[in-house]
């Protein structure tokens, strides 16, 4: 190896482990903000306001490739384009924080450890689209978390970076807290935004989106708390340098919120570089499966986004290894492929049952759909009848066929994405794991007593002889 | 008797119409319900509901069609401490159905029941967004996390000491 080598490997092992976000989380009081301060926090405000005008900061967010990390990963720039602008109407920055996506505890982490990146990345964003009162919609059981970004918003407007004419640039922002009341619905942005103006939290019809009529008619911008948070780091270092982090159109870095049966359930900064085995197995991430048990299953983008068996996760279709990013969790599309989500990342080892963990999801489905859209509303209460008695060991063969005509005819068919949220993860049990759920069938009351186990779900993938 | 803010606690309502441009108090309705539902016993009456509708300047059905959306509110008794125990994918791959079990065995209530003397109130809940730190509940404003049958003995202890003390 050449000294040549030796340093670009070096460089890519410093690159590898870049962390943009949670890079100081961990310093004693970075919670407060003199030591946020020290740390070189409210330099993106700084840099904004003195030094650039609002559309140069949008363009710097739009030459980062920043994507939404809410979950459907739309390029921020752009929908911050789409503003309306009408003279003499104001317009708002809504900041998303009502994770409730199962899997997903990354914003939360934010909020707790480091709630000024998000304070400050919100009065940057405010700068760029005009927002003079922006809001962040909590949900409503992190009721201490609230208590925390009131102390950060107060100590920033102590320090000057909220009120009027912020460091003298004739810039006014406020920063204000809602708190929702239990409603996953409310994630949705239109949702949200009903809720924030004190109504039922019942999507809307788009268009108009809410760019041009969102909250109170106005021209609103409502972005993820992580999506807020990169801001910084975008307008300090330069959207091209953020750019430079990551493949192709993943670009920068992103928290991925782990769960299940790992040794180490947590929150990790990635770089979209890592394949999704040294992210389960390296002990910088999640130290392999937990109890000396084999990998079964995962869900790597939240609860929505479509299971997959371990040798799908691992190897695409192709039979190459998969990058723990947007384009390659989705290589193959639902057939064979996932999705990035919202990062959070479902671990099932060989012990679990994926009848039963389809059936937690579909109860939550049910137990979260407004009630706007009949098929939606119907449906999922019928998909988690039908798994509760497959998984009870009183399905018929013909139910398995019902459940994937059920979420079919709700996929497409719904105001808001909830239908397909809850359509995607039953058909992707079913497509993957139809033998377990027949096993149920036929096996009614030895699956009372173990479960299916591994099988053959994480046998080499065959890539398929193409002629 | 009829339901009321003390006036430190319309003061706070003030602060949170302040949140909202001029005539968008109807967007206080939420937070208001939260501080009714602390105020006044840990759930909404008709009355508190009412009630909250007069100081915002809302129809009552305004209140009654938002309190009944959303699933922090309770709109029936609850007891003086509620365990809502989360059960979604990820805590139940956690051994969440364990938790809901043990607390039914020391508590001898079901989801949805309150013990006879009022104190604890069992409710199964859906992701609280805590999937890491399975399994958890909440336990009135904090979490209570990577729960064990310790952990639960433990809980339930404190809680009745709180309550002896205050006696």
């Amino acid at each position: 190896m050449s000294l040549f080598s030796i340093f670009t490997f070096e460089f890519c092992l410093i690159k590898m482990g870049r962390k943009l976000l949670l890079e100081k989380a961990h310093i004693e009081n970075i919670r407060f903000y003199d030591v946020y301060r020290r740390e070189g926090g409210y330099r993106s405000v700084e840099k904004a306001l003195k030094t650039m005008t609002p559309d140069a900061v949008t363009e710097e967010v739009k030459k980062s490739g920043l994507r939404g990390r809410g979950g459907a990963g739309f390029p921020t720039g752009m929908k911050w384009s789409f503003l309306a602008k009408p003279e003499g109407v104001p317009r708002y920055l809504v900041v998303n924080a009502d994770e409730s996506e199962p899997g997903t505890f990354k914003d939360r982490y934010l909020m707790e450890f480091i709630p000024h990146l998000l304070i400050e990345g919100m009065i940057t964003s405010s700068y760029a689209l005009g927002s003079n009162r922006s809001y962040i919609y909590i949900r409503g059981e992190y009721a201490w978390i609230v208590d925390i970004l009131e102390q950060a918003i107060a100590e920033a407007k102590n320090n000057g970076w909220l009120g009027k004419n912020i460091l003298g640039s004739g810039f006014d922002c406020e920063i204000y807290i809602q708190r929702g009341a239990g409603a996953y619905i409310c994630g949705e942005e239109t949702a949200l935004l009903e809720s924030l103006e004190g109504k039922r939290g019942n999507p809307r019809i788009k268009p108009p989106f809410p760019a041009v009529k969102g909250l109170w008619d106005c021209p609103t911008v409502v972005n993820n708390v992580e999506t807020i948070a990169a801001v910084v780091p975008i307008v300090n270092e330069g959207g091209e340098e953020y750019a430079k982090i990551g493949i192709g159109k993943s670009t920068g870095t992103k928290l991925i919120s782990a769960c299940g049966n790992i040794k180490k359930q947590g929150v990790y900064e990635i770089d979209m570089t890592i394949s999704v085995e040294e992210f389960i197995y390296s002990d910088e991430y999640c130290g392999g499966i937990a109890n000396g048990r084999k990998l079964k299953a995962c869900i790597p983008g939240g609860s929505s986004v479509p299971i997959l068996p371990a040798n799908l996760l691992l190897t695409t279709a192709k039979g190459e290894k998969r990058i723990m990013n947007y384009e390659s969790l989705a290589d193959g599309g639902f057939a064979s492929g996932s999705m990035m989500g919202s990062g959070g990342f479902i671990v099932l080892d060989d012990s679990q049952c994926v009848v039963k963990h389809t059936y937690t999801l579909a109860r939550f489905y049910r137990h979260e759909s407004c009630g706007q859209c009949s098929p939606c509303r119907e449906g999922t209460g019928w998909m988690e009848k039908i798994l509760l008695n497959i998984e009870k060991g009183k399905g018929k063969m013909s139910d398995i066929d019902l459940l994937w005509d059920i979420q079919r005819k709700i996929e497409g068919n719904t105001i808001c994405p909830l239908g397909d949220a809850a359509a995607w993860p039953v058909a992707a049990a079913i497509r993957h794991f139809r033998d377990e759920f027949e096993w149920h069938v036929t096996n009614p009351d030895d699956a009372q007593r173990r479960n299916f186990g591994l099988a053959h779900y994480a046998d080499p993938i065959h890539a398929p002889v193409t002629s | 008797m009829s339901l009321r803010f003390s006036d430190e606690k319309l003061k706070e309502v003030q602060r949170i119409i302040e949140h909202y441009p001029q005539g968008k108090q109807k967007s206080a309705v939420i937070p208001v319900l939260h501080l009714a539902q602390e105020e006044f016993g840990g759930w909404l009456s008709t009355e508190a509901m009412d009630y909250v509708a007069s100081v915002l300047s809302l129809k009552p059905i305004e209140v009654y069609e938002v309190a009944t959306f959303y699933s922090m509110f309770n709109l029936k008794p609850v007891g003086k401490y509620m365990f809502e125990v989360c059960q979604t994918g990820p805590c139940m791959l956690n051994g969440s159905d364990d938790i809901v079990k043990y607390i039914d065995e020391k508590l001898g209530i079901k989801p949805g029941e309150t013990t006879a003397d009022g104190m604890f109130t069992l409710k199964t809940v859906e992701c609280l967004g805590a999937c890491g730190y399975a399994p958890m509940m909440q336990q009135g404003k904090y979490y209570k996390e990577q729960l064990t049958k310790e952990k639960i003995d433990a809980i339930i202890a404190e809680c009745r000491n709180a309550v002896a003390a205050k006696n």
